[in-house]
């Protein structure tokens, strides 16, 4: 037996081998022979991933023979929860010196590389897949070990999601700058990108599920089933949405398959869902696993779970066409947009509900606990933006906020609010847990990240809410004439103190998750926590926790 | 509920499930757009980007310009009486991918065609501000300095075809020599070129006579947009009305 596994062990090693081989030929090639000098850079990077891991497959095979396999892999969720950190810090910079773009258009700085329609798919990308897709993967593979009591599967193929996802990354994000995009919104990266993606994405539901058939609970938890919803309906949502033809196989340029009003649906299918199951279902994940953890309490119920998880599933992918109101999309798919829409408000709140009442009995907790308060403020969060979504889809209402900030408002309330806040809760949950450490440095750190995020997060959503609904009004202005009475820029115009209060928001969000970072650091590191006494017993890893007097 | 216990302790039912469940949606919404006729109306006028016209739409594209422009003119009185008559379907038909946007940072570009000269557009693209002072886009100098890469052009309408536009063989031919001809009014071929392309603009866009640059390209696109169908003959009660 011991030698059929080291026989595995050693196959497994020589097909890792020859992937970072192949990988690195066909990026040599791309290298030398692609007429396009930001795809000959790209062929460089893959070359170069290669060779670095190729090089670490090699230095580690024997180490790995050695390793306990019966502990968790926690590897590449380290790897994941660092990347995210740094990708998170990326995304909110770009996206505030975007913000102040819009106020001051001198800052374009009048470079290709620098100007807001380059920069713009850099900050969605940065902040939806790099930080939130880190964060995903990190926690899933946490969730997933932890609620099966099984190790990952794979000896290499956790690693190779988290290195090719940040190498996919790392890709569309420079592609990007060097005007390398497919043009269609949160799905600009290019074919080459895609069809790494596409690989990275089908072996990371290869690990998940391998490691759901290893667990040894015989239930699946229920923040399973989420990731397992998000990961599989990103991999149809990313394949039939990117479908393109390729120039020539050495230079960037593809066609998308689709066109008019065809690929407007399809891209705002997928662009819906990528809301709702990459930054919906896969953070309720997040929620029902990390909020009862950290709170000690059970999920408040397990009827609603269920009722929670397949209405979830099943009404979002309708309402895609709730982006595509009054347009030259058929009517009777836009009604079908809102109808569903709407209906979505319920399980939306179902989830809401499950996971607020969740602190039933240890509310306290929520005064004195930040961690838990990022947790809980970002599920109100959720609540609110999901009720506001199903309004604005509503067509009298979307005839006034489509095209304005408004939906700029509300996308961050989600993102901001929600996703990012029940982030920090969780890299602020698990970092203790993973390196083995009594708790975090610093928990009145949290506190100020919690209250520079928070205040940043509003006046970002009401200078929003203000600037969206007063130029949708402006727009739709007549005079005693019955002339329309502003030109389009002045509406612009008016919208210059809006995009100021914006951008400090902005700001204050990027200080809050600097003092996040510093926190994070100073934990890994194995610093001395300054208040260790003010932290919950939870917060330290679940093997140096003090074990309460019998 | 009392049954949920099976998809629990079985992770391939779970996954099988669960991708039955969210493809519904996307089948009954995108499938039939596919098939149903009054989808696009039949309208008089369109015809696939000139040479020159997809090169600038390509780098649209590339500078990312739907961020802040939307191509898609909404069925509302306010909307109509600023931009024009409302897109339809059929307009967009040769747009891979969509420009439609979602966001009017800037104003509604579908019918941006024609409504401003060459010179205001060179003007513009260069320094927004020396003609719109209030305005907030960027600038883009680098259009008007960097040539026209058009060499492999041919390849790209061919990849279109591929995908379905009708692009002739005589229009792949005769690709490099339709970009040359459209900026350049005294050039043999332009009346070849009308017959391929009608209503095509041909004028030297960015008044620099020694080379095709990219603002030639943008400013020939943003020149036709909006204006190939004839909307004094267009019958809006037509056959194909949803």
């Amino acid at each position: 037996m011991p030698d059929t596994r080291t026989g595995l062990a050693t196959m497994s090693t020589m097909l890792a081998g020859l992937a970072a081989i192949a990988c690195g030929a066909v990026g040599i090639a791309w290298a030398l022979g692609s007429t396009h000098g930001g795809m000959a850079f790209h062929g460089w990077l893959l070359a170069a991933a290669a060779a670095i891991s190729l090089f670490f497959i090699g230095s580690m095979v024997r180490g790995e023979t050695h390793a306990d396999k019966s502990t968790y892999n926690d590897g590449p969720i380290k790897f994941a929860t660092i990347a995210a950190l740094f990708w998170g810090i990326a995304g909110f910079i770009v996206g505030d010196i975007i913000a102040w773009q819009l106020a001051y258009p001198a800052l374009n700085l009048d470079l290709p590389w620098t100007s807001f329609g380059r920069l713009r798919p850099l900050h969605t990308s940065a902040v939806i897949f790099a930080f939130g897709g880190n964060v995903l993967i990190a926690t899933s593979f946490y969730v997933v070990q932890r609620t099966g009591h099984a190790r990952l599967a794979g000896i290499w193929s956790p690693w190779f999601v988290v290195v090719g996802y940040n190498l996919f990354i790392a890709i569309a994000g420079t592609g990007y700058i060097l005007g390398i995009t497919d043009g269609k919104e949160y799905a600009e990266p290019t074919w080459y990108a895609d069809l790494w993606l596409t690989i990275v994405w089908v072996v990371y539901l290869l690990v998940f599920v391998g490691t759901l058939w290893r667990r040894k609970e015989p239930h699946i938890y229920v923040a399973n089933w989420f990731y397992l919803g998000f990961i599989v309906t990103v991999a149809m949502l990313h394949i039939v949405n990117n479908l393109a033809l390729p120039v020539s196989i050495w230079g960037p340029k593809s066609y998308i398959i689709y066109s008019g009003v065809q690929d407007a649906m399809t891209q705002w299918w997928y662009g819906h869902n990528a809301v709702g199951f990459f930054l919906t279902a896969g953070f309720l994940g997040i929620m029902y696993y990390f909020i009862p953890k950290r709170v000690e309490r059970p999920v408040y119920s397990y009827r609603l779970s269920i009722v929670h998880f397949w209405s979830l599933i099943f009404l979002y992918i309708w309402a895609g066409p709730h982006h595509l109101h009054y347009t030259a999309l058929p009517e009777w798919t836009q009604n079908l947009g809102v109808a569903f829409s709407i209906m979505l408000w319920m399980p939306s709140w179902g989830g809401m509900i499950n996971g607020l009442m969740t602190l039933s009995g240890a509310w306290d907790k929520l005064r004195t606990d930040p961690v838990v308060r990022l947790l809980v403020v970002s599920v109100a969060f959720y609540g609110m933006s999901t009720f506001e979504g199903p309004v604005m889809a509503i067509k009298a209402v979307n005839s006034l906020s489509h095209y304005t900030d408004w939906t700029i408002g509300h996308v961050h309330s989600g993102a901001l609010g929600w996703v990012a806040m029940v982030s920090f809760g969780a890299i602020y949950c698990m970092v203790p847990w993973l390196w083995k450490r009594k708790g975090l440095y610093s928990i009145r750190l949290v506190e100020w990240h919690f209250w520079t995020a928070t205040i940043g997060i509003l006046l970002y959503i009401t200078s929003m809410w203000v600037s969206g609904i007063m130029q949708g009004l402006m727009w739709r202005a007549y005079d005693d004439l019955g002339f329309l009475s502003y030109s389009f820029v002045e509406t612009v115009e008016a919208m210059h103190p809006y995009y100021i209060i914006r951008a400090i928001g902005g700001t204050l969000f990027v200080l809050g998750s600097f003092i996040m970072v510093y926190n994070v650091w100073r934990t890994i590191r194995g610093d001395e926590s300054v208040d260790l006494a003010e932290q919950p017993s939870v917060a330290a890893a679940p093997e140096l926790r003090l074990q309460p007097a019998e | 509920m009392k049954h949920h216990h099976i998809l629990e302790k079985n992770s391939i039912l779970l996954l099988l499930t669960a991708l039955i469940v969210v493809s519904i949606g996307g089948i009954v919404q995108i499938a039939p757009l596919f098939w149903i006729d009054s989808t696009i109306e039949k309208v008089k006028g369109m015809r696939p980007y000139s040479p020159l016209e997809l090169a600038g739409r390509d780098i649209y594209v590339r500078e990312g310009c739907y961020l802040c422009h939307s191509q898609m003119i909404r069925t509302l009185k306010d909307e109509v009486e600023r931009y024009g008559h409302y897109s339809l379907a059929a307009e967009s038909m040769y747009d891979h991918p969509f420009q439609w946007g979602s966001k009017r940072t800037g104003p509604d570009l579908a019918r941006v065609g024609g409504k401003y000269s060459d010179q205001w557009h060179v003007e513009h693209m260069i320094n927004p501000r020396s003609v719109v002072p209030e305005s907030i886009m960027p600038g883009y100098p680098w259009l008007a300095a960097n040539k026209l890469d058009y060499k492999n052009i041919a390849e790209n309408m061919k990849t279109l075809r591929a995908l379905g536009t009708p692009y002739t063989d005589e229009m792949i031919k005769n690709a490099r020599q339709d970009v040359e001809a459209q900026v350049d009014p005294d050039h043999d071929e332009v009346d070849a070129l009308m017959a391929r392309y009608p209503k095509a603009n041909v004028a030297n866009f960015d008044n620099n006579a020694k080379a095709v640059t990219e603002l030639d390209a943008v400013i020939a696109y943003l020149q036709m947009l909006g204006t190939l169908v004839d909307f004094a003959t267009f019958d809006q009660t037509g056959p194909n009305l949803r």
